[in-house]
Formats: C-alpha cells, structure tokens, sequence
C-alpha cells in the first residue's frame, strides 16, 4: 500500500473510533448505562466548562487556573534550564568539573521529582515558590543529563578542527560545542516539560490557591466528576500547548535541521 | 576531552567533589543561617534512617511502610506490563487495531499520570485500587509505545517468510513478532518502572495511609525534616534499585543476542 493510502485508511479508523466512542458516551450515558457518578454525561460536561469559565470554580476561572499553572511551570522550566545546561555542558567539557560535580549530582538522580514535594512544603510553606522549587528539580536533572551527553557526542575531529586553526575560546563555545550539543539538549528539554507538569499537578493537588492541580482536587472534593474531567482536559491541553511551543523553538534554534 | 586526567586524580577529584558535597550540607545544617528545623544535618538524617528502621511511624516501620509501596508498584507495573505488551505487539502487527488505538492512546498521553488521582480516587477508593491506577497510567505508554516500536520494525525478510511457510496470525505474533522485539520490549520496561515508581511517590503523597509516600507526607506535617529525608533516601534507593536490576536484565539479553 502507499504512504497516502495507509494515511487515508489510518484517518478513516481513527475517525470511526472516536465517532464510535463519542456515540457509546452519549447514548451510554442518556440510557443510565454509564452511572453518572462515575463518569459524567456529555451535557454536564459542557454545564461544568461554562462554570468554570464563566462564574469560575474552586475560586478562580478557567483562564485564571490555566495561566497560573502555565506561569509556574514556564518559571520553573526557564529557572532549571539556565542552570542546568550550562552545568552540563561544562561538566560535558571540563573532566575536571565532571569529576568534581559528578558524585553529588549522582546521589541527587535517583530521588523522583515528586518526592522533593514534601521537603519543598516544609521549607518554602504551600505557596507558588515550592511549586517552583519542585519543577525546578524536574527539570534540572534531564537538563543537566542531556546537555552533558550532547557535548560528548560532538565529533571529536571537529574540535581538533576548531583548535587547529586557533579558534578563540569564545568562539568555540558559541560556533562548536552550543551547536553540537543543542539536538540533545532540546531531547532532555522535551523530557523535562513533560517532567515538570506531573509535578506541577501533584504539588497543586497537594495543596494550592489556584491553578489546574487545585481545580482537580476540588472536584474531586466535591465529587463532581464533570469538572474532573474538565481539569483533565485542561492539564492535557496545557501539557500539549507547551510541548507544542518547545517544537517550534526547536526548529527555530536549529534551522540547519530541516524537517 | 580537553582536559586529560588520570585515573587517580579523577578520583581524587570525584571524592572531593563528594566531600564536599556533605561538608557544604553538614556546615549550612550547623550554621546559624538555615534553622536546624529545616535542614538537619547529614548525621541527623542518618541517625532518623536508622531510627525508623526499628522503630513504627504512623503505624509502620521503614521497611514495612516500603514493603506496602512495592506491593502497590508491583501490581500496577506488572498489571501496565501485561496490558501494555501485547497491546503494543498487536499494534504493530495489525494495522486496524493501530488505527484505533493510535489516536486514543495519543489523547491520553498528554494527561499527566497524577491528573488521574480525583477519578482514581472516586472509582477504586484510596486503599490498593487508586495508587494502582495511578501506577499504572504512568507505567502504560511506554510499555505500548516500545512494544508497538519493536514490532513494527522487525525485519520484513522474517515476516515474508513466516507467511511463505503459512504462519497463523497468532503464531506470527508469538513466534517472530515477539522474540524479535524483546530488547525494545526491556528498554520500554525501564523506563516505565522508573515512572511507574514515580507516579507511586505522587499516589502516596496525596492518596494512601500507608507507604514512603505517606511516611513523608506525616513527616511534613509534624515538621520532622530528617524524617521527610530519610523517605526521600529510602525512594531513592529502591528507585535506583529497581533500576540496576533491570538494566542488568537489559545486559543480560543483549549478550544472549550476542550483541
């Protein structure tokens, strides 16, 4: 078969799929098959989104939940990014830095971004810069990994290149090590966000004033399904706007890789 | 690199790196700058890890509390590993089932595993069911995506010639499909243990009475620092654990394979 016509059937099943399962939600839910406590009907869906957009809900609107939330991951993305990538790097390029910074960067690895949440709640109380704090470290680690394995993948003979004919060492940063070392970089970067949401979510459901996490939790507190399912839409949406953001920078900062 | 060090004073450097580590934690923990409350120092985390192990917090021991997260760990990663496979393998070798799965499965990933906490919690209580969801919503994907990866990209001459020789469609999945997709299979089973253990950490951290996740989460809220690190410690172990196991499993069926 030909890539159009695998494309063409794939859409078409895809499509059949989700009208299939749209229509066992609608009549499912219609004829009492689907018990409304457990998953709600599409038409409370919809009431439950015009609730939280309109009048607003666990003491904020959607817009206001969704931009919180965004805001505190960006903060700690960008935070994590500006020092984990140079400190990769230099780990990547220095033997020394690598050996010196290594053990302490070892005995922090295993420990899940997740698990810094209680410590963070401890130092920094139940505000926005323990979240920040937790993302950080979500996204400091695959930084930091990514940044160092992509220094280490640079061809050695055009290092050798570079030198030989003298080139200054700012230069070489900027022409030779940046460049080679970006595909990676932006690998760990994509990892990392992905990262930082789920924490984000579990430091809001923890405990919040606003944002998505905080939504979530009240829906579940009021055992309002619909609004779950709203909040998780949110956070999926979110997750994916970002990433989608991420792609474009990539392709922007690495305009020699054409797609 | 550019830098060359021996192999001793790489390691000198790594021990001093090491060292220092601790020394900066042991003189900030002693100084008056950070209060003693938040930031215990080495010997003080040490001596709390020892003190759990013998004796019950909220109702546990260290080892008992760890012993109820591995439970729940082993039941959601074995239950994504079960469901996962085969799907994944089924994926790869019927292209409708692809087609119907793809776009679901492609929906859900962007839902970060701990969005599933409020209906966790609402469909299978906060006992055993709801941290096993969540185990298993952060385990799943890569379990599919490597399962899926390494079906799909078996080398076409083995599926030709299977069907020459008039393979059923359930031999061809157990018999060429599978064995030829094991190493994809392993490495999609690291990685969804170590986020499989992850998500376990969130679940805990808000829904569970017992477990790390739940010994830090009291420890947090009696203010006890050294007992919130002593779980961070103790995750981190089983974390890395978890994982040296696996990667020896790995190793193992590479040098089978002759590889």
């Amino acid at each position: 078969m030909t890539a159009g016509a695998d494309r063409r059937f794939r859409l078409a099943i895809g499509t059949a799929t989700v009208l299939a399962l749209a229509a066992i939600w609608g009549v499912g839910s219609a004829g009492q098959w689907i018990a409304p406590i457990y998953f709600p009907p599409p038409g409370e869906v919809w009431t439950a989104f015009v609730q939280v957009a309109v009048q607003g809900y666990a003491d904020g609107m959607l817009h206001q939940h969704f931009l919180h939330s965004c805001l505190l991951v960006l903060y700690g993305f960008v935070a994590a990014v500006a020092v984990g990538v140079p400190l990769g790097m230099l780990m990547g390029w220095s033997r020394r830095a690598e050996a010196i910074l290594n053990p302490a960067f070892l005995l922090l690895r295993p420990i899940p971004p997740l698990a810094w949440i209680p410590l963070a709640i401890v130092w920094l109380g139940l505000g926005d810069a323990a979240k920040v704090l937790v993302i950080w470290f979500a996204a400091f680690v695959p930084s930091v990994i990514n940044s160092y394995a992509g220094v280490r993948s640079i061809e050695p003979h055009l290092l050798e290149a570079a030198r030989s004919l003298g080139i200054p060492r700012a230069m070489l940063l900027r022409e030779v090590l940046f460049p080679g070392a970006l595909p990676l970089v932006f690998t760990g970067l994509r990892l990392s966000l992905q990262a930082c949401w789920t924490t984000l979510v579990a430091g809001e459901l923890i405990g919040a004033i606003t944002g998505l996490g905080h939504l979530l939790y009240q829906g579940g507190l009021d055992i309002y399904p619909a609004m779950i399912l709203v909040g998780m839409v949110a956070v999926a949406l979110a997750g994916g706007l970002m990433t989608a953001l991420l792609t474009l920078l990539e392709a922007r900062a690495m305009p020699w890789r054409g797609r | 690199m550019h830098d060359r060090l021996s192999r001793r004073s790489f390691i000198a450097l790594s021990a001093l790196g090491l060292g220092g580590f601790f020394a900066l934690w042991a003189l900030l923990a002693a100084s008056a700058l950070v209060p003693k409350l938040f930031l215990p120092s080495p010997v003080a985390v040490a001596e709390r890890f020892a003190e759990l192990t013998q004796q019950p917090f909220v109702g546990y021991t260290l080892q008992q509390h760890l012993l109820s997260s591995f439970g729940r760990f082993g039941a959601g990663f074995a239950l994504a590993a079960l469901i996962g496979v085969p799907l994944g393998l089924a994926m790869g070798w019927f292209r409708w089932l692809d087609g119907v799965v793809s776009p679901l499965f492609d929906a859900l990933r962007f839902v970060a595993p701990i969005a599933w906490v409020p209906f966790a919690a609402l469909w299978f209580g906060t006992g055993i069911g709801g941290p096993i969801l969540i185990i298993f919503s952060g385990a799943f994907p890569p379990c599919v995506i490597n399962a899926y990866r390494g079906a799909k990209y078996v080398e076409p001459r083995f599926v030709e010639a299977a069907q020459t020789l008039g393979a059923s469609h359930w031999r061809m999945i157990t018999e060429v499909l599978l064995p030829a997709s094991v190493p994809s299979i392993v490495a999609g089973l690291r990685i969804s243990a170590g986020l499989g253990w992850q998500s376990l950490v969130g679940a805990e951290l808000i829904v569970a009475s017992s477990g790390v996740g739940y010994l830090m989460v009291k420890g947090q809220s009696n203010i006890s620092t050294a007992t919130v690190m002593s779980g961070m410690v103790a995750i981190g172990i089983v974390g890395f654990a978890i994982d040296l196991l696996l990667r020896s499993l790995e190793a193992r069926i590479h040098r089978k394979r002759g590889r």
